[in-house]
């Protein structure tokens, strides 16, 4: 109750003050005129409804709910059911202050998981001091000093220091990342260890921080299309109801004043123009809008969040309506469900006399100081350390390889070219991959297989997708046949199209949207850096590893911060959750009104059942949607 | 021009959508969205009236809510 604003908490003491004085004046023996009495109670819970109408009325407003709640309540008093007529302004009032609460509640919460914009910055003055300020005031080639603990303010490059800093407001996941001279370093990440100098790459505006913040805030802006249905549903819905309760007084009232008794029709027997009334006022209690409109875009608000605070960004209520209905899940293979870079996935000795270590250390020798990514890789493979003193007469043949001396030996390592021209025999392999011959003295002693690797938790992603509901998933690729459909045999996707140039992915992902069915989306994820025709071709396109790559962040309708593939399994899932969320509500919210106003119209309902179906379906649908901000992946 | 405003005071989810339908219906606006969770107007229009527009706009609101403000 802490967290009522002062005007929430003036409206609970108006609740709870008039609901004592209407036990007080309903239990109470009458002392006085009753219509007087319970004119003290209804006048102090609903003046303010009352002003509002009568003020929007000169407005034109004449569907508004003030209106509707005023002119039911009203007609209830000069029906003579004065008790009913402050309960149901009570209650709606009570309703009132339970949606303004929920709805800052939700907004609040939203605000907490997204707390990750930086107050201040540590700018280094001229003379060497710091001096604490806005982040907004500092310059592109400003220097600004992160201590242990802050949060990077700004996009920079590091100038001095070394650190560790925690990704988690970003990613959702606490992955330590080294930072130390010459690194690029994000702003909404938070220094760990040392201090950190850093030269600023761009003003806070489009710094990594404010563009994530911007995105989800303007999510609510796409809106999603039952959102839409619901507000067309509201703007037919109140007038249609109100001129049903019109007729609903004024057709028995007029057929009760010129028809003899005799011949009344069934219906009418035994009722006076007040029971129409009656019926027709609770129709206009249950004709309010509002618990409908309110509950869908609190859901997917709810439901944005959640996913943002599991690093998934959505950039729309609508996206989340695609996702929930992903039928084809297509990938870009590089980077995406490999990691794209190379290592050594297989080593093969062409004989007994030699084993892998060996044959990988003589690689990792001659190759130590080459800089090619080949290199790198036959080097962070090697099992023995690396010593300068083994290598001698190192001679690097271009596009081909290197010979050097190892060991005193006369090793040669590299592509088939080299082999041909030292004349030897190389073997073929049946490992998809790129192949590192070597020999040693003159003799083919095997070879090693350089590829990509998928990524961890790759075939696991593809699983969850497919229990989430995905029916194919393809992986798209610019690689030869054989690795593709390796890596497909692997990872366990339905379909893969390789050897593919960039305009080829466009025109595939177009023949595979003829594929999915009419109400089914299809998505592709991609690494955002060279695929972004494709992401905006696609029903949704999921950008992963964004983390800094702002193109990826532009071109992408769902960004993962991260660039773990199984994400996108728990973004659908958590789609689909908010969606079933936002079905139930609609689907509540309307069964109810219309049980009640049918039940009202042939007399059973009284006007306590409708301000239920008013503000007690309002209450629980947005129970049910605050469901969305702590929904479990 | 594309612009964002915070709307004070907006305290019903279907005024919100009765706004962005008033504002839409404003000549020479592109496109208007209400949010009523971030309490936000979003509005693209005309360059050359914008500011007349924007006027328009606020009073649309006003119109639907009386105590609904449109800061700039």
């Amino acid at each position: 109750m802490r967290t009522l604003t002062p005007k929430q908490r003036r409206n609970l003491g108006r609740i709870v003050l008039s609901a004592v004085l209407l036990a007080a004046v309903h239990f109470l023996p009458p002392l006085w005129q009753p219509f007087l009495l319970y004119l003290i109670p209804y006048g102090l819970i609903g003046w303010d409804v009352l002003w509002k109408a009568l003020r929007n009325i000169a407005h034109g407003q004449v569907f508004d709910e003030n209106f509707l709640m005023a002119l039911a309540t009203v007609g209830a008093f000069f029906t003579g059911e004065y008790a009913e007529a402050v309960f149901v302004m009570l209650f709606y009032q009570v309703g009132e202050l339970f949606q303004d609460y929920a709805v800052g509640k939700s907004r609040r919460s939203i605000a907490a998981l997204m707390d990750i914009r930086p107050e201040e910055a540590n700018l280094e003055q001229p003379d060497g001091s710091v001096a604490v300020v806005d982040p907004e005031d500092v310059a592109v080639g400003d220097i600004i000093v992160v201590k242990p603990g802050e949060r990077v303010p700004l996009d920079g490059v590091v100038l001095e220091g070394t650190s560790t800093l925690d990704t988690a407001a970003l990613t959702g996941e606490s992955v330590p990342r080294d930072a130390t001279v010459g690194d690029s370093v994000l702003s909404g990440c938070i220094n760990q260890r040392g201090v950190l100098r850093l030269r600023v790459t761009k003003p806070f505006a489009d710094s990594t921080v404010s563009r994530i913040l911007d995105l989800v805030e303007n999510a609510s802006e796409k809106k999603s299309r039952s959102e839409q249905f619901i507000t067309r549903f509201a703007r037919y819905y109140t007038p249609c109801v109100v001129i049903a309760a019109a007729a609903l007084f004024a057709i028995p009232a007029l057929l009760l004043a010129l028809l003899p008794a005799a011949s009344l029709p069934a219906f009418l027997l035994g009722t006076t123009w007040s029971d129409w009334l009656h019926r027709a006022l609770i129709f206009l209690v249950i004709s309010c809008p509002c618990a409908l409109v309110i509950s869908v875009p609190l859901s997917f608000f709810g439901g944005i969040g959640r996913a943002s605070q599991l690093g998934i960004l959505v950039k729309g209520s609508n996206y989340f309506e695609a996702l929930a209905h992903t039928e084809l899940a297509v990938f870009d293979k590089t980077g995406t469900l490999t990691q794209g870079t190379f290592s050594v996935t297989a080593v093969h000795p062409a004989e007994a006399a030699i084993s892998e270590d060996q044959l990988l250390t003589y690689a990792a020798l001659a190759e130590q100081w080459s800089d090619h990514p080949i290199s790198q890789s036959l080097r962070a493979a090697c099992p023995a350390e690396l010593d300068t003193d083994r290598v001698a007469d190192v001679e690097e043949i271009a596009g081909m390889g290197v010979t050097a001396m190892v060991d005193g030996h006369r090793v040669a390592v590299g592509n088939s070219r080299l082999m041909e021209r030292l004349s030897v025999n190389a073997l073929p392999c049946e490992l998809p991959g790129t192949l590192v011959h070597v020999t040693v003295d003159g003799f083919y002693a095997g070879h090693i297989v350089i590829s990509d690797r998928p990524k961890a938790d790759a075939r696991a992603a593809i699983e969850a997708l497919r229990k989430a509901g995905v029916q194919q998933v393809v992986m798209l690729t610019g690689d030869t046949q054989e690795v593709a459909a390796a890596m497909a045999a692997q990872l366990g996707v339905d379909q893969f199209r390789a050897e593919l140039l960039p305009a080829d992915k466009v025109s595939s992902l177009e023949a595979l949207l003829h594929e999915v069915s009419p109400r089914g989306k299809l998505a592709f994820v991609g690494d955002g850096i060279n695929d972004a025709p494709v992401l905006s071709r696609a029903d949704v396109g999921i950008a992963m590893g964004a983390l800094g790559a702002d193109a990826a962040i532009e071109a992408a309708d769902v960004v993962l911060m991260d660039d773990q593939p199984s994400k996108i399994a728990v973004a659908i899932s958590i789609a689909r959750k908010t969606v079933t969320i936002v079905h139930q509500n609609i689907i509540f919210a309307l069964s109810v009104k219309a049980v009640v106003l049918l039940l009202g119209a042939l007399g059973f309902a009284s006007m306590w059942a409708a301000v239920f179906a008013d503000v007690g379906v309002a209450f629980l649908a947005i129970l049910n949607a605050m469901r969305a901000l702590y929904m479990k992946p | 021009m594309k612009k964002r405003f915070t709307l004070e005071n907006l305290d019903c989810a279907n005024c919100a959508a009765k706004m962005e339908a008033a504002i839409r219906k404003i000549d020479g606006v592109y496109d208007a969205t209400v949010s009523f969770m971030t309490q936000k107007l979003t509005l693209e229009a005309d360059d050359a009236r914008f500011d007349e527009i924007v006027e328009q706009a606020a009073a649309a609101c006003k119109k639907v809510d009386r105590d609904c403000v449109l800061r700039r």
